[in-house]
């Protein structure tokens, strides 16, 4: 097991470099040490004005998303001696622009992200608002959806897209898969109002499957899925022959629902 | 507030070209979109030397320049690019109306995903390439003779 790998650290400080370049740091490893810890022995022992986004430190805040060695996945949740025995390049997400050494400028995919409208559209808005009951949702329609909503949003998959690399309008792989995400939803009736977007040129037949967005992804949400099942769907809709359902029915109040018989009763409040 | 500088990282051309560590279907992707140009290229062309026939210049009759080997070898290339890209563009079609991509799945680690369940539908298109290139070069050799 190598003692040391050369970290190979994409600088961009916009104060006074014109544009970025690489810096090498040798950091001592051990096993089991992440990408994540690597960039920390970095700042606190050799450099410490190197910057990068980061905060759980275990794969859940989608902050830390880098170019590891060519590909784009999570600093903390990469161990440096799966993908490295003496090099490794580590550099900012490509397809955002760099705001500082490894941090990337992820504004972008989260005004395409709102512009899918990623929430539940309903025409009983005050039921949404201040809620009186809850909506029927069997497990089955539950799992048409499931995958779609693990995404944590750290633009891996919108780095990898190669459609993206030459597209800035296309949607990319995030914000689609999150239309879908809702698209499914059987408590949702804006699918219409989405296809707005979604079937525009920019939209998702942009995507020509490569398939990357899917193999980076760092949770299995597999966008690349949720966005062939987005092009079927407007296929559909085009050509009117998707079935027009209608949102899910809100089924009691709170505390109206008459309990299945064989569930124990909760214990009586002690407070 | 005072706009902060930014340093623009977005791939262009690099980002079908340039390395990483990809899969397949990326690179069934950057050949898709290669043949895609070549094929068009290769209309245009077609459009330019009908044309000229209307100045009563004829490039394809025998001896002319379209019966150099070097324009033979471009047409079996043209052949090629249509094979490769008919079948990938069926394998597409297919794909993207979700017919082989299988249902959404719980995510559970190591994660599976629609790239494994359309990879065989992938691999019978190549075969079927293959064996198109294979009768077409045939044909191509047999008539260069």
């Amino acid at each position: 097991m190598p003692a040391e790998i050369n970290f190979h650290v994409t600088r961009y400080n916009p104060e006074c470099d014109q544009a970025p370049y690489v810096k090498t740091y040798r950091v001592p490893v051990r096993e089991g040490m992440t990408v994540l810890d690597g960039l920390h022995y970095i700042k606190d022992n050799l450099d410490s004005s190197l910057a990068w986004r980061y905060s759980c430190r275990m794969g859940v805040c989608g902050s830390c998303g880098m170019l590891l060695n060519g590909r784009a996945t999570l600093a903390c949740n990469t161990q440096i001696l799966h993908i490295a025995t003496t090099d490794l390049t580590v550099g900012p997400l490509p397809n955002f622009d760099i705001i500082r050494d490894l941090v990337p400028d992820l504004l972008t995919m989260f005004e395409k992200h709102v512009a899918v409208k990623p929430y539940i559209v309903r025409a009983d808005e005050a039921e949404l608002d201040d809620p009186a009951g809850e909506f029927y949702q069997s497990p089955e329609e539950l799992g048409a959806y499931l995958q779609f909503t693990y995404c944590i949003k750290c633009g891996c998959c919108m780095a990898a897209c190669p459609t993206l690399a030459t597209d800035a309008r296309y949607s990319g792989p995030m914000p689609l898969a999150a239309a879908q995400r809702y698209n499914a939803d059987t408590r949702d009736d804006g699918r219409r109002a989405r296809n707005q977007l979604t079937g525009s040129s920019h939209g998702a037949f942009r995507c020509h499957y490569a398939g990357e967005c899917s193999r980076v992804c760092p949770k299995g949400v597999d966008p690349a899925k949720a966005i062939q099942y987005l092009k079927r769907q407007l296929v559909l809709d085009y050509l009117h022959l998707a079935r027009r359902k209608k949102p899910c029915a809100k089924m009691h109040g709170p505390g109206q629902g008459k309990p299945l018989a064989n569930i124990t009763p909760a214990p009586a409040k002690t407070v | 507030m005072a706009e902060i500088k930014r340093h623009d990282n977005r791939l262009g051309l690099w980002g079908w070209l340039g390395g990483g560590r990809w899969g397949i279907e990326r690179y069934a992707y950057i050949l898709h979109r290669l043949t895609g140009l070549g094929i068009l290229l290769y209309f245009l062309m077609h459009v330019v030397v009908t044309s000229l026939r209307a100045r009563g210049i004829y490039l394809w009759v025998e001896g002319g320049v379209f019966h150099q080997p070097m324009f033979k070898f471009g047409e079996f290339l043209v052949f090629a690019a249509f094979a490769y890209h008919a079948l990938n563009g069926v394998r597409l079609v297919l794909v993207e109306l979700g017919l082989a991509v299988g249902k959404p799945i719980e995510p559970v680690y190591p994660y599976k995903t629609s790239l494994g369940v359309q990879r065989p539908l992938l691999i019978a298109m190549m075969i079927l390439a293959a064996i198109l290139l294979a009768a077409g070069g045939y044909n191509f050799l047999s008539l260069a003779k």
